[in-house]
Formats: structure tokens, C-alpha cells, sequence
């Protein structure tokens, strides 16, 4: 945009339909060889003279003096451009960093407190933190994840559809995205795909228990105690020939059978047997007397009872459905205690906490790679169709295996692409807003400085100063990454 | 913040086809089609006026509008400021562009463009009718340097229990009067195998933990204390913050009682909160204020039978009320302003929108029988009993840094003390550290 007008006028004659001289001065180099002083004009004048050979010299002056505008009038064509430019992007980049040294009302001057305070306290610190987390996992991820996949699907008949579809989410909208994962990392199993899947895993290997979370009464009417590890013991001792009630509460609806039987007493027990029973001591609307069971109290079925001496096991039995059970044979002499093991109350593997404070940056950049992985596979895999066959070919003649060719051949071909997409994806992440905002909803174990810069200037923190100054800083990030990323694609053109 | 948190609901709630007419009624202007002949002295002004509700809310508002256009024949259009009204107004501030007339949700945003002389002190004639009809509390709330600047003009009642009748009836529970009743009552519903309560403790949505704490707080160390602490003029380590977390540890140290354990309740927002247990039934009962209403209403639950309000215990000798509400304040100096404000104030106003629902008025002027709901004439009841007592929501009235912000201040160490509610020191020098940084900026 600035080429013209460092041309002077009548430098530049190049005759009408010699290519667009817009292409060429959009590099410095082109412009270098068909610009070059002196030669020029002559250049074009002979080629106008060719082309237009029946036309008068005079007309011919005159028409390409008329092709190449004066400078002032280009620069007034490039103003209106250069002022938007200037008032959209150079004023508000100026006024940030003004604004960042100073204090929330704008007119007490801060120094640079407002960029240390960036680094300072626990919270900011791991936003920061987070920051780096992102910026070294997610693009690498990224291009690795979009490697895989370019590499795999050139090899696949349906390629075109798969890609199609990985690539997809990136039609998506973040926040759209957003609130997707949210859903799937949503705690309770029954809502959250991610959970629902990591406990139908659990459960086929791991089957979960019948009552989880029941427990005895506690208090003066106590029957039982409960272990920390959930194991039910009975306070009371029984020898072989009584009859054992064991009382227990906190019984989940939904974990009583769907047609409750009513407890009962347990049967009399017949010399050298242990009767007991087992139900839900609570009757419905309050009430009731505590530890028999009353009319309209449940029984439980299937609960495994063990009858304990000395730390051994002497005797087992399983629950009828009335809650009822028998044990034919107690081992040995003397009395025993009577013990309800853990397996019958272990609370349901809920799976993981993935908005919890270790995982949530993890499961943020999840989302993040399912939006841009596609988007990377394309590049890369643009990239992979342009490697010259024969250089693949004769490595594979000369006997390399296909990790080798990929290895050696494959990936130090395509290492410019992967440099490519790995520096917009780091500009990418660094500015990373939408799927912290609402996955992580303002936890500060998920927060970055892209997000930490909105919420100090206008998310409740109320001072523009720090957000400026996490925005310049972000600023000073991306900038190496533009950097780098422009002056490989000069070196690409030249 | 809450009132945008209780907006999204409300919108959600209502359907799209509502909010889809709202959309379309958005850039309107009112339809002057004769209808504004009843009064005239406002003929040909135009009003623009700010606030953040949305769907049926918006709606509703735009009815008392249009009540002050027929008396006024001025022409009212409603702009929404979206759920930050900060963001949106103080930009238009700043290009001396405001509205008229904006609502903000929280008073500290009074005060904070007060203090900056952005706001447009109420002519005595509209302190006047503020005078008639609200109670000194209220107009101190919107007052800031001996100026009366604001109207309240709606009103959320906070201390409020939702409840499933029917699982308390099973359990043979009743609703419970004090802190410790509720306490017990949580306990046999676990005895009965019911999950008593869910709580809304995302970072997102940890405010629902500030009204817990409010409520105990204002129950048991009094008005008097609870208008130092909110000022900060009290410090959080003070021993009496000290009681009302042990108080509160009676129920948040009991992970069992919350649907899902500490890891679903740190991780649930407030709607999904006020769904799980009447959508859901995963629990028996779920704190929030009267705009939970909003939410019930999207599930098959019914407000009324389904579902129903006690009054949050007391935890000591007060009976807590506590409010939030939105201030109307005047940002220009016009003729329609001032005129839109007294309106906002008078009884009529109030009349209009509590006919309509889903709105509960501080004007003591409109009484119980202006509501259509048995629901809100209960709630309505309670607070103007309240009287003097009644006190505005603590963490609204907090620098927004400290009482407003997800993920952090009050929000997040309330949310770290319900993770490990056995540190009650700690958690009062990291709320007194909090407050301290943000009273100071």
C-alpha cells in the first residue's frame, strides 16, 4: 500500500496488460524489477510502440503519463484507508498503553503498578500460569492432532467426508462450542456424556452397590456403627439361636425395588442358626417405632450379612426379600458381632471432576482441540499434497520402512507448513476468550490472561488501567508470533 | 449480577416465543395511535430508558411504560443494556450519550456514578413521593453525599427456602422456624433418604452462597451489624462472622446433604440448582429468592403445589429479610426524566407491574392485594413485615471487585469455604483481605 507513492511518476511504465501492478507492489522485491530507474520508461515505451504501432508518438506520451497517477493523487485515494487504519487500529493500540499506566479512574498516574500487579497474588499468578499451559499444550496438540489426521485420511477412500467432518466444529461458534462442553463435562453421569462414559467403563469392570450411601441410626437408639470405609457393625453381640434386627436408614428411593415388601420380624432362629432382618426403619410421614419395623417400612433385599468373630468371618448370609435372613451355620463357639461389609453401601462411581480445580484447564483445551484440529488437518494436509512424490518414492525404493519415510522425509518436507500452523495457533491461544468464559464460568483455576484482561476492565473488576496492561502485555506476546509469521512468508515470495 | 443470573432464567423460562416477540418489539418505538390522549403535557418528549431485563421481565416493564405514556403522552423507548450494565452504560456516559433513565441493578453502581457526578440529584418534587412511600432505608440506599439520587423500583425478596411439600410431608418434616430446626429437618430427610438440599456453587453462580451467608448473618448479629459489615466498617474477621460461618458449617460441612456431593454443588449454577430439585427430584430443598419462580416455571413442577416458600430460618433473634433491587436513576436533566422517576416511585407504578407478576414492589404503598399470586402476596407479606428490619442484599451494596465478580472476592471465598468449611479462620482473613483491597480502590 505504501509502493506508489515512492515511485516518482513516469517510473513506472508498465504497459497496459502486463499483468496487475497492484500483485507485484504488494512485494518489494517484485516491484524492485519492473521498477527500475531509468530502464524503465524506455522499456515501456518500446512496448508501446510495438503494440500500438499504427497510433501517433505524441497520443502515446500522452496516454502513459495519463496511466500513472501523480502521487499526490494516489496518496488521496490511500487517505481515507490510512484514517480508518489510524482511528481503528493505531489510536486504540496508543490509548491502551496510555491508559495502562494508569489507575482505575483514568487520572492518577500508576507507574507500572498495573503491570506487576499481573504477576502478583495467588489468583493472577496462576492465570498466568494457565496462560503458559495453554500457549505450550494447545498448539502443539493442535498441530499434532491435524497431522495425524492429514497423514492418515490421504491414505483413506473417504477422505473428503472425513475431513469434512473433523473439520466441521470450526462452523461452529465458540460459544456455541462452549456451551456443548459444558454439557459434556457436566458432573452428574446421567447428563454428562464424558462422565456417563467413564462410569459405564467403571461399572462393567467395578458393578456398583445396592444401597450406597444407607447408614445406621446414630444417637442413644443406635443398633450400629458405620466405619469410615462404610462397613456396618452391630453394637450388640449375638450367640448362635437368637435373632439379630439390624436397622438402617438413608435408603435412596430410587434404590428401594420397585414393589416394596414388607419387613418383618425376623423368623425364630433354630439352635445353632442367626436369624435377623434388614429393612428401611424409616415410616413414611414420620413417625413410627424406632428400630422394628413398623407397618409400611421396607425390607431389603440382597444385602450380603456376615457374622464376625474375633476379626473371622464365621458366618455368612444373603437377604431375603422381606429383609429377612439366616445363617444355618455360625463356626465355632462364643458370641459374634454381626457386619454389613462396604460392598453393600459404597457410594456409585460418579466419575470424574472435569470443572474441578485440576482438570478444568485440561478440559477446556479438549474443547478448544475439537474446534481447531480440523482447521489444522486442512493446512497440513494441503501442505502434505504438495511434497513431491518422488522424493517419498525413492526413499521407499531405498528400502525405508513407512514410519522411516514419514519420519525423514515426510515430516522435515512438510516442517514449514507445521511452523506455520503452529504460530497462528499460539497467536491463536494466547487470545483464547469464549471457551474459558463459559466453560469455566470465572474459576480461577481456569482462567487465562485473555479473560482476565475483560474481567478487570469491565467483569466486575471496574479498572480499565489493569485490563489495558493485560492487553498490551498480550500485545508484546503476539507480537514475535506476527513477527516471525510475516517475515517467513517474505521469505517464502522472495 | 444476580438480578442478570435471574434475567437469563427468566428469558429461558418463558419460552422463545417470547423472547422472540421481545426481540421483534426491541428497536420499536411505541405506537402513538391516539392512545396517549388522556395526558398531554409530555406531549412529543422522548424518554430512552435502560435496563437489563429481558423476555417476560422486559415485557412486563414495558406495560408500566406504556401506563406512563398513556398519563403522560410522552414517547418511551426501551433500551436493553444486556447482562453487564456497566459495560454498557459507563461507554455511554463517557460520549455524555446516557439514557434518561437507567436501571441499575445493584446500589454500589449508584454510588459509584454518583461519586463521580453522573447522575442527576431527584427534584424534591419526585423526593417528595419517595418520601410518601418508602421507608428511610430505602431512600438512604439511593442517596449519596445528602442527594437523593434513585428510585427503587423493583425489589427481589432473598430470604426464601424452596421446597418439595410432598418430600417433606413423606419424611414427616415441617417447615422448620430456626436455623437448627432446619438442621434437623435436613437430617431426617437423609435419615428418609432424601437428599435435603442442592446449592448452586459454581464459580459463576456463588452468589447464592453470599445470600446464605447474609441471611445468618442478619438473623443473628442484627441490622445494626450487618450495616458495619457491608460498609466495612466492621471487619470480617470480627467474631460474629465468626459464629454465622460456624453456623452456616452446620450445613455446608455436610457434603451428604447437598444432591451430588461437593463436587456436583461446586460445579452447579443457580438454575440448574432450582431444575434439580424441582425438575429432577434430586433434592428437597433449594435456596433462592422469589425470581426461582422463573425457573420452577420451566419445569413441570407448579409454583404454589409443587412448589413452596418458608422463610429462611432464623438463626438468632432477627427474622432475616433480606432484599435485592433495582434502582431507577436519572442521567439527564430533562423534563421527562424527572417525570418517568416520580412515576417509577408512585404507588400507581407499582400497582401496574405487581398486577402483571413476577415482580414484588418496596413501595409500602401497594399492598399485598395488588398481587395476582398467592406466592408473591406471602412473600409480600413477610417483607413489609420486616419493615425497618429488612436489609439490601450485603454483596450488592460491596464494590462489585469484592460482591459481584465470579471467581472471585466474597463469591470465592464463601465457595472455598464451602469446599472446606473446618477453616472458618481462614476463611475470614481471606474474606477480610478481599474486602480490604477492594474498599480501598
Amino acid at each position: 500500500m505504501t509502493a506508489p507513492k515512492d515511485r516518482a511518476p513516469g517510473d513506472d511504465g508498465t504497459p497496459p496488460g502486463d499483468g496487475t501492478p497492484q500483485g507485484r507492489e504488494s512485494s518489494p522485491g517484485a516491484a524492485d524489477t519492473t521498477a527500475a530507474p531509468g530502464g524503465a520508461p524506455a522499456v515501456a515505451v518500446a512496448a508501446l510502440e510495438t503494440k500500438a504501432g499504427e497510433a501517433k508518438a505524441g497520443r502515446t506520451a500522452k496516454r502513459a503519463r495519463g496511466l500513472t497517477p501523480p502521487s499526490w493523487l494516489s496518496l488521496s485515494f490511500l487517505l481515507p484507508a490510512l484514517l480508518l487504519l489510524g482511528f481503528l487500529v493505531l489510536y486504540p493500540i496508543v490509548f491502551s498503553v496510555v491508559r495502562s499506566f494508569f489507575g482505575a479512574n483514568g487520572h492518577s498516574f500508576a507507574g507500572v503498578d498495573n503491570y506487576t500487579g499481573i504477576f502478583q497474588g495467588h489468583d493472577n499468578l496462576m492465570t498466568v500460569g494457565n496462560t503458559a499451559i495453554w500457549v505450550v499444550v494447545a498448539p502443539t496438540l493442535v498441530t499434532v492432532l491435524g497431522l495425524i489426521f492429514a497423514v492418515l485420511t490421504e491414505r483413506i477412500r473417504w477422505s473428503t467426508a472425513f475431513k469434512m467432518v473433523v473439520f466441521m466444529p470450526m462452523a461452529v461458534s465458540f460459544l456455541a462450542s462452549g456451551v456443548i462442553f459444558r454439557l459434556v463435562y457436566e458432573q452428574d453421569p446421567n447428563m454428562g456424556v464424558a462422565n456417563a462414559a467413564m462410569v459405564a467403563v467403571h461399572d462393567t469392570f467395578k458393578p456398583g452397590a445396592g444401597y450406597p450411601g444407607a447408614g445406621p441410626r446414630t444417637g442413644k437408639d443406635a443398633r450400629a456403627t458405620q466405619q469410615g470405609d462404610g462397613t456396618i457393625v452391630s453394637t450388640q453381640q449375638y450367640q448362635a439361636g437368637q435373632s439379630a434386627l439390624l436397622p438402617l436408614l438413608r435408603i435412596k428411593p430410587e434404590d428401594l425395588p420397585k414393589k416394596p415388601v414388607q419387613a418383618v420380624q425376623p423368623p425364630a432362629a433354630k439352635p445353632g442358626e442367626l436369624t435377623g432382618a434388614v429393612w428401611f426403619d424409616f415410616t413414611k410421614g414420620g413417625g413410627g417405632v424406632p428400630n422394628q419395623p413398623n407397618a409400611g417400612e421396607s425390607g431389603l433385599s440382597r444385602i450380603k450379612v456376615e457374622a464376625v468373630r474375633d476379626g473371622k468371618v464365621v458366618g455368612k448370609a444373603t437377604t431375603r426379600d422381606d429383609g429377612t435372613f439366616t445363617m444355618r451355620k455360625v463356626k465355632g463357639d462364643g458370641a459374634v458381632t454381626l457386619r454389613l461389609p462396604k460392598s453393600n453401601f459404597t457410594a456409585s462411581y460418579g466419575g470424574a471432576q472435569w470443572l474441578g480445580s485440576t482438570l478444568i484447564t485440561p478440559a477446556i483445551i479438549g474443547a478448544y482441540l475439537w474446534v481447531w484440529s480440523g482447521f489444522a488437518m486442512v493446512l497440513i494436509a494441503a501442505g502434505l499434497a504438495a511434497i513431491p512424490r518422488d522424493a517419498l518414492e525413492a526413499a521407499r525404493v531405498d528400502g525405508a520402512t513407512e514410519w522411516q519415510v514419514f519420519r525423514r522425509v515426510t515430516i522435515p518436507l512438510l516442517a514449514p507448513v507445521l511452523t506455520v500452523v503452529l504460530v497462528t495457533m499460539v497467536i491463536n491461544v494466547l487470545k483464547v476468550f469464549d471457551l474459558v468464559y463459559i466453560i469455566g464460568g470465572g474459576d480461577p483455576h481456569a482462567n487465562v490472561l485473555a479473560y482476565q484482561m475483560w474481567a478487570e476492565s469491565f467483569g466486575g473488576g471496574n479498572d480499565p488501567g489493569k485490563g489495558s496492561a493485560i492487553a498490551v502485555l498480550l500485545f508484546l506476546l503476539v507480537v514475535p508470533a506476527m513477527l516471525f509469521n510475516i517475515r517467513r512468508m517474505r521469505r517464502e515470495r522472495a | 449480577m444476580r438480578t442478570g443470573r435471574r434475567v437469563i432464567g427468566a428469558a429461558v423460562a418463558v419460552g422463545l416465543a417470547l423472547s422472540a416477540s421481545a426481540a421483534c418489539g426491541g428497536g420499536d418505538k411505541k405506537k402513538d395511535d391516539g392512545g396517549s390522549t388522556q395526558g398531554s403535557e409530555l406531549k412529543g418528549v422522548k424518554i430512552e430508558v435502560a435496563a437489563k431485563w429481558t423476555g417476560t421481565e422486559e415485557q412486563n416493564f414495558r406495560q408500566v411504560l406504556k401506563a406512563f405514556e398513556k398519563q403522560t403522552g410522552a414517547t418511551v423507548s426501551y433500551a436493553s443494556t444486556g447482562e453487564n450494565t456497566d459495560a454498557y452504560l459507563g461507554p455511554r456516559i463517557a460520549a455524555k450519550n446516557p439514557p434518561d433513565v437507567a436501571i441499575l441493578p445493584q446500589p454500589g453502581l449508584l454510588q459509584q456514578y454518583a461519586a463521580k457526578d453522573q447522575l442527576k440529584p431527584l427534584t424534591p418534587d419526585v423526593v417528595g413521593e419517595i418520601d410518601k412511600n418508602f421507608s428511610p432505608y430505602w431512600k438512604n440506599l439511593a442517596s449519596a453525599k445528602g442527594q437523593t439520587y434513585g428510585v427503587l423500583a423493583k425489589a427481589a425478596y432473598k430470604s426464601i427456602i424452596w421446597y418439595r411439600p410432598k418430600v417433606l410431608q413423606d419424611a414427616g418434616v415441617n417447615p422448620p422456624q430456626t436455623f437448627d430446626d432446619l438442621v434437623k429437618a435436613a437430617g431426617t430427610l437423609q435419615d428418609a433418604g432424601q437428599t435435603p438440599f442442592t446449592i448452586a456453587a459454581a464459580s459463576s453462580d456463588s452468589w447464592t452462597l453470599t445470600d446464605w451467608f447474609e441471611n445468618v448473618y442478619l438473623s443473628q448479629a442484627g441490622p445494626d451489624n450487618y450495616d458495619k459489615l457491608a460498609k466495612h466498617e466492621m471487619k470480617w474477621t470480627d467474631p460474629t462472622v465468626t459464629t454465622a460461618l460456624q453456623t452456616l458449617a452446620k450445613i455446608w460441612g455436610k457434603p451428604e446433604w447437598m444432591a451430588g456431593g461437593l463436587a456436583t454443588a461446586t460445579k452447579t449454577k443457580f438454575d440448574e440448582s432450582v431444575t434439580q430439585v424441582f425438575g429432577q427430584d434430586k433434592a428437597a430443598m433449594v435456596y433462592g429468592g422469589d425470581f426461582a419462580a422463573a425457573n420452577i416455571s420451566t419445569t413441570k413442577a407448579k409454583v404454589g403445589t409443587d412448589a413452596q416458600v418458608f422463610p429462611f430460618p432464623k438463626a438468632g433473634n432477627t427474622a432475616p429479610a433480606v432484599l435485592g433491587g433495582d434502582v431507577a436513576v436519572a442521567l439527564k436533566d430533562s423534563k421527562g426524566a424527572m417525570a418517568l422517576m416520580k412515576y417509577l416511585a408512585s404507588p400507581d407504578a407499582g400497582r401496574t407491574w405487581a398486577k402483571l407478576g413476577g415482580y414484588l414492589s418496596p413501595n409500602k404503598n401497594v399492598g399485598p392485594d395488588a398481587y395476582s399470586d398467592p406466592i408473591s402476596k406471602q412473600l409480600i407479606e413477610a417483607m413489609q413485615k420486616a419493615g425497618d428490619s429488612a436489609r439490601y442484599d450485603m454483596s450488592d451494596l460491596a464494590p462489585a471487585a469484592f460482591g459481584g465478580t465470579p471467581g472471585s472476592g466474597e463469591w470465592e471465598d464463601l465457595r472455598g469455604f464451602l469446599q472446606k468449611p473446618s477453616d472458618v479462620k481462614g476463611a475470614q482473613d481471606k474474606l477480610e483481605a478481599d474486602a480490604t483491597k477492594a474498599f480501598k480502590s
